[in-house]
């Protein structure tokens, strides 16, 4: 009781997802909004941090992180439209086990459900719709935003419209996020309808992306140590929301329950060098094999078809003490095939398999700082060592060459040039920052080492 | 249709975690704080995630003159009232400052134990329903690092206690909570032991679960049982030497 204590922050070592960087930071957690605004009136640059799940240092500063956990209510929900408003720290794994059974499901969802609403907006997430239906802002209705001078925004794509755009994708760094509006679509069952398709190679599996436009998912998984006339041969998941009818007798009855996945911890660390080229091409091998066996359409329910890590709690561990790193860019559809196939050719040439190479195809972008653009984006990952961070100068160097951009909630390793070539809006979203100083009030150790 | 669970001080983390434990279970529920305002995101989070009933209702601990009217003034006599009010500012900072001090005796001693009194009365007339104090084990032994609110909770322990001996035949509950180190505001950035450091989750667990077997006092993490009765025979010469 009496007055809260305020501006009580610790000091603890924290990352991201990937375990690098380490940064020791300044920790707030703030139970009410005016605790926010007497961080933000005491002038510390401060980041809202959600659940930590952005791989690099898009979620750390030093001087000030705001732990935004405590803001996890849901304050609405309208059943005529779907609408849900939330509080940022909402995670998106709440939601989900609180709205499938009803009846409902995110219109657009990220590849793991330990998210928080503030962060997917953050970081304006794609999904596996996103060629259909864009991606977080689509569903996104309105923002409340706590910026610059203590005041608190209603943004939407009619209120405040700038800020909104900006804000979406804007990693953070214009403001607080407190809560949003945004849709959920109904569904009929909880299972997924998907077809298995195997690619023998990349241009295999861009045949099948585009011919596969109407289909709601899709997504391949690589296998980015075949080389020669195999590279780039993947397994390719289109999926549908099934409809009762459609569902086999077994699961008819109780059509949005779904049995429970076991989960698997990971409870230490892997040695480092446990991820070498050996075990990773016999993982993938494995894989590979296993998904050719299932090819051909089964049911799969929610979870397991979009969130297939999650069940592997911790899974970053694998990657050992010093970490991974994330590298995922999009290239545009005139240079897809050329470019993905040159990013293909130095990651398995560098040996560097990654245990998870994703591909999917992107649709336009709205956000005026988001990260999708029309093409195919590829995502890759990496044990963290020296070597790695020259494949990581080479793939950047690929991707500028074939004019593609880099996705910075996965980012740790980007310079502010390579940024810049990258990404023609990156000077607008400066400029506007500092005419409006956001950049004031607003930092992570990524933004101070992007200089955005 | 269950008569609701009452908590006084809902806006705390362990508040926060208890309210959501029995809402999941189909309790209606009564939030009580000094600043209902702050309730309204709560009310309606529980509304949504459980379908129950939620009230709000305006509560000071330390204004114990307004007790007896905050009791009638409810809509609805609570089945279970669990008191979660706690004050643990800085030991040193009530040394130098007696007022404050004295607000560390007073909100987790006086104010608890008036309102719990007064609900004793009007549950031991009625027959039935389940009374909740969290105490806490500083309890158990004055020690330098913060003895006013250890003091305090030994008060209330001993409240708690005499209590549940007045209303052994009523058929009303008295339940003692100790709940040992909890991640919440009151301890954030403190280095706590992970192994003794409960979530106000397992707090709230541990609630339902001692009111489902009526039982009379729990430690949250049992290994505080052991580590109390150490605590409490080490000898005074060899206490005091000790920095605990």
């Amino acid at each position: 009781m009496s007055s809260p204590i305020t501006h009580r922050g610790y000091l603890q070592q924290l990352c991201g997802w990937g375990r690098y960087p380490v940064q020791p930071c300044h920790v707030y957690c703030p139970r009410s909004e005016s605790e926010i605004l007497q961080l933000l009136n005491s002038g510390l640059p401060l980041i809202a941090r959600g659940n930590g799940r952005a791989y690099g240092d898009s979620a750390l500063n030093g001087k000030a992180t705001l732990q935004m956990r405590h803001f996890n209510r849901l304050l609405g929900f309208n059943p005529q439209t779907g609408q849900l408003i939330a509080e940022a720290g909402v995670l998106l794994a709440d939601i989900l086990e609180l709205f499938v059974p009803r009846g409902w499901f995110p219109l657009i969802t990220p590849g793991t459900k330990f998210v928080t609403v503030g962060g997917m907006i953050a970081a304006d997430v794609h999904g596996k719709n996103h060629h259909k239906e864009g991606s977080f802002v689509q569903s996104l209705d309105w923002l409340d935003l706590l910026t610059t001078g203590g005041q608190i925004h209603r943004c939407s794509p009619s209120e405040n419209r700038d800020l909104f755009y900006w804000t979406v994708g804007g990693m953070g760094l214009t403001g607080v996020i407190l809560r949003a509006a945004f849709r959920l679509r109904p569904i009929e069952t909880a299972w997924i309808r998907q077809t298995t398709r195997i690619a023998k190679n990349l241009d295999e599996v861009i045949n099948l992306f585009e011919a596969a436009q109407d289909v709601t998912y899709s997504v391949a998984w690589i296998d980015c140590l075949a080389v020669g006339s195999q590279l780039g041969r993947s397994v390719v998941m289109l999926g549908e929301h099934a409809t009762r009818e459609e569902l086999p007798a077994k699961y008819r009855q109780r059509p949005r329950r779904t049995p429970r996945r076991r989960k698997l911890s990971i409870p230490v660390d892997f040695p480092n060098g446990a991820l070498n080229a050996l075990t990773v091409r016999a993982f993938n091998q494995l894989y590979f094999l296993n998904q050719q066996r299932k090819a051909g359409q089964s049911f799969v329910d929610w979870d397991t078809f979009f969130y297939p890590l999650d069940s592997l709690l911790g899974w970053n561990r694998i990657y050992g003490r010093r970490g991974f790193v994330q590298f995922q860019c999009v290239l545009p559809l005139r240079t897809a095939r050329e470019g993905l196939s040159e990013l293909l050719h130095c990651t398995s040439a560098a040996g560097a398999g990654s245990f998870l190479a994703v591909l999917k195809q992107l649709g336009d972008q709205q956000g005026y700082f988001s990260f999708p653009m029309a093409g195919y984006t590829l995502a890759l990952d990496f044990p963290v060592s020296q070597r790695t961070f020259k494949v990581l100068d080479q793939l950047e160097e690929i991707t500028l060459h074939y004019g593609g951009r880099f996705y910075l909630a996965k980012d740790s390793h980007l310079t502010p040039m390579c940024l810049r070539k990258s990404d023609s809006r990156v000077e607008r979203f400066v400029q506007v920052r500092n005419a409006h100083q956001w950049n004031v009030h607003f930092a992570s150790e990524q933004s101070k080492r992007l200089n955005l | 249709m269950t008569a609701p669970v009452l908590i006084l001080g809902a806006t705390s983390d362990m508040g926060r975690a208890i309210a959501h434990r029995f809402a999941a279970q189909g309790y209606p529920i009564q939030l009580a704080a000094r600043q209902v305002s702050r309730l309204e995101a709560d009310k309606a989070d529980l509304q949504i995630r459980y379908g129950v009933a939620v009230s709000l209702h305006e509560f000071d601990v330390l204004a114990v003159e307004t007790h007896a009217s905050f009791i009638q003034e409810l809509p609805e006599q609570p089945a279970i009232v669990i008191c979660v009010v706690g004050f643990m500012p800085d030991q040193k900072a009530c040394e130098q400052d007696l007022s404050l001090a004295l607000e560390v005796m007073r909100t987790n001693y006086e104010g608890p134990a008036v309102i719990l009194s007064l609900f004793a009365n009007v549950f031991e007339q009625r027959g039935f329903g389940t009374l909740v104090g969290i105490s806490s084990v500083a309890g158990e032994r004055g020690r330098a690092s913060n003895y006013f609110y250890g003091s305090a909770k030994a008060g209330f322990t001993a409240f708690l206690s005499g209590l549940r001996h007045r209303l052994a035949q009523s058929g009303v509950q008295t339940l003692t909570v100790l709940p040992g180190y909890v991640h919440t505001r009151m301890t954030e950035g403190m280095k706590l032991p992970p192994l003794l450091t409960a979530q106000p989750q397992e707090v709230a667990n541990a609630i339902f679960s001692a009111i489902e077997k009526k039982k009379d006092v729990i430690y949250v993490r049992p290994i505080w049982r052991w580590i109390m009765v150490v605590i409490r025979w080490l000898p005074e010469p060899l206490f005091k030497r000790l920095s605990l």
